[in-house]
């Protein structure tokens, strides 16, 4: 245990100084901490509770779009914002600023949540594939949904408020990267709470055998819904800082795009090793490094490159890379490995 | 929200007819996922991806000035053998697996696809003209092109086609026993491997037929193939497996019901509409079945 505390420290004091250590590299540090949000709170559902998702980009563009309507909402009339597309004909002040992005985030992460308590009873209802394609289907619709509503720019985009003029060029890098980097140590704490909790048990139980886990008397729906408005709710945050970070907004590219994030997020996940609260945030930072190392210099191929990773990582590397390791050194895990069990159950396969 | 479409019954005619021969290309691509998943119990989400490569097909004998109906002769021959590349790559590894993952690895096949279209065709909206003019009915107030005409005749000979097929030949009678036991099916004899790539093949090559129809008669673009999988998912599960006639009818709701939501809703909700009507689906077919199971407690 002591040891963990010092882990935990240590990764807390690099992640404050890492924006000092590698200026160039902000934004991206910042992606990569939404990147472990997401990839974090999809395994609670996909993971944990064996419900595979595509849908949890639903609550990620909701939050961007809700964030940056709130923050443009609260000082300018919204559609005229949107109908001057990219040109500053309003000008935030820097409390404006600042202020509309704490209510935002604040929509961002709540109305998520609702809405994932609302339709929750009628989608975790479905099970197994039926699942995987109506939470696909459903963020497909989001965003041609979202696409054609007029007041947050239909097809044209919204452009998010520009960063205000507050003395250095390094503020903007660096209030983001705060801030996503809060919400990242928010979503660990939380996360690594719950699953030190009977929640997490009943979650495996669902995953393990639903019918069996509602035999016992377990309330499986109720505890659905509560990890799914949990996702939702750090999705949405997550957007919401991504929608300020990207600085423009389109509902099938950025915002609700499933065909990138929507199957990153998954992918993190099964990279890093399902189930296992470290694999999604060592699997993000993987798939990130690898993503950055490959846009760069494969510019045009990437998709390419990701249509074949989904393949091979889902066909040959389905465990991840904790799973690997799981198998390879066991003890570390807490497993005890009995030696003649093992030699005679491979001898019985 | 344009309610037109109600005051003039012409338009609603119009729609109609329109959504039923729209209908009968969707029950085709259908049909082959109901095929596929029956027997390899797969769901492919790059379905659409193959449609719209046989759709790309069509429109290159078109460009070297072939007419581009022969592509719906050409189109599935070449297809076919797609399909049992996919198959021999991917999908084997993933027929006896969880279905989440051949749900993702074919998703991937579907994000490979559509990039690999978009360097080899570009991203431009093409179509193939086939020049076949226009049907005019009721006194000229209902416009019908012959190719839509043309394409769900088509559609419905390769369906026949097929369905004597899997009924009379040897191939398609060892399908049919994989399909009921696979199991069994290799005691008794059945290469089932090879039955699995043929039906993968198969249902390749109907996406082909249904890719040159459309690029006849309405446009192909690389991107668009999601929403023809979608489409094809939500025709089976209303059908159910095995249910020729009710995807064909399915099928033909499907389209009405699009053509409708066009009018209603505008264009830019078309296929917003589709995937919210596959969301609405499920959830009522979720409710139906937790009222049978709590009859049955």
């Amino acid at each position: 245990m002591k040891n963990n505390s010092i882990l935990y420290i240590g990764i807390l004091i690099f992640g404050i100084a890492a924006p000092f250590i590698f200026p160039a590299f902000k934004v991206q540090l910042s992606i990569l901490c939404v990147l472990i949000v997401l990839a974090t709170t999809w395994n609670i559902q996909g993971g944990e509770m064996g419900y595979n998702s595509f849908g949890n980009i639903l609550f990620y563009g909701l939050g961007m779009y809700l964030c940056a309507s709130v923050q443009v909402g609260m000082f300018f009339p919204l559609a005229e914002w949107t109908e001057s597309g990219g040109e500053k004909t309003f000008v935030h002040t820097p409390a404006q600023f600042f202020q509309g992005m704490a209510v935002g985030l604040i929509v961002a992460a709540v109305v998520p949540t609702i809405v994932a308590g609302l339709i929750g009873y009628s989608i975790l209802g479905l099970r197994g594939h039926y699942f995987a394609i109506c939470t696909l289907g459903l963020g497909v619709a989001a965003g041609e949904i979202s696409g054609g509503i007029e007041i947050i720019g239909a097809g044209q985009g919204f452009t998010t408020p520009p960063f205000p003029d507050v003395g250095s060029l390094d503020s903007r890098g660096e209030f983001f990267y705060f801030l996503s980097f809060f919400v990242l140590v928010l979503t660990f704490i939380t996360v690594r709470g719950i699953y030190t909790t009977r929640f997490k048990l009943i979650l495996n139980a669902i995953r393990d055998n639903e019918d069996k886990a509602e035999a016992m008397g377990i309330e499986t729906m109720k505890y659905k819904i509560i990890g799914w408005m949990i996702s939702a709710f750090f999705c949405g945050l997550a957007g919401g800082i991504m929608g300020g970070l990207v600085g423009y907004i389109d509902s099938t590219d950025v915002a609700f795009d499933g065909r990138e994030m929507g199957v990153f997020m998954v992918l993190m996940a099964i990279l890093g090793g399902k189930g296992t609260l470290w694999g999604p945030i060592i699997g993000a930072t993987v798939f990130h490094i690898f993503k950055e190392g490959f846009w760069t210099f494969f510019l045009g191929w990437q998709y390419v490159a990701l249509g074949v990773l989904i393949v091979v990582i889902v066909i040959y590397f389905p465990e991840g890379i904790m799973g690997w390791l799981r198998e390879k050194y066991p003890e570390r895990f807490g497993e005890v490995v009995d030696e003649k069990d093992r030699k005679a159950q491979v001898e019985l396969k | 929200m344009d309610f037109m479409v109600f005051q003039y019954p012409m338009i609603s005619v119009q729609a109609c007819l329109d959504g039923i021969l729209l209908g009968i290309l969707f029950a085709l691509i259908a049909y082959g996922m109901a095929l596929q998943w029956g027997v390899m119990n797969i769901i492919n989400i790059a379905q659409g991806d193959l449609v719209i490569l046989g759709g790309y097909i069509a429109y290159f004998m078109y460009l070297y000035g072939i007419h581009p109906a022969w592509g719906v002769i050409v189109a599935p021959v070449i297809m076919y053998f797609v399909g049992i590349a996919i198959y021999k790559l991917v999908i084997n590894k993933v027929v006896d697996r969880d279905l989440f993952i051949s749900i993702l690895a074919t998703f991937g096949i579907s994000i490979l696809f559509m990039q690999l279209m978009n360097f080899a065709f570009g991203a431009d909206v093409v179509l193939a003209n086939s020049d076949y003019g226009t049907t005019m009915l009721f006194n000229n107030n209902v416009v019908l092109p012959n190719s839509k005409i043309f394409s769900a005749f088509i559609s419905i000979l390769f369906a026949i086609c097929l369905v004597i097929y899997m009924k009379k030949s040897k191939l398609g009678r060892a399908i049919r026993a994989t399909a009921q036991n696979a199991r069994a099916a290799k005691i008794l004899g059945v290469d089932t491997e090879k039955v699995y790539a043929a039906t993968f093949g198969i249902n390749a090559a109907l996406c082909g037929v249904a890719g040159a129809l459309i690029s006849i008669t309405f446009t192909i673009h690389p991107y668009m193939g999601l929403p023809y999988t979608i489409r094809s998912f939500m025709i089976v599960i209303v059908a159910g497996l095995g249910n020729l006639p009710g995807v064909a009818m399915s099928g033909m709701g499907l389209g009405v019901f699009e053509e409708f939501a066009d009018y209603i809703l505008g264009t830019e909700f078309r296929i917003g509409s589709v995937f919210l009507l596959l969301v609405l689906i499920l959830i009522y077919r979720r409710f139906k079945l937790s009222r049978k199971r709590e009859y049955l407690k």
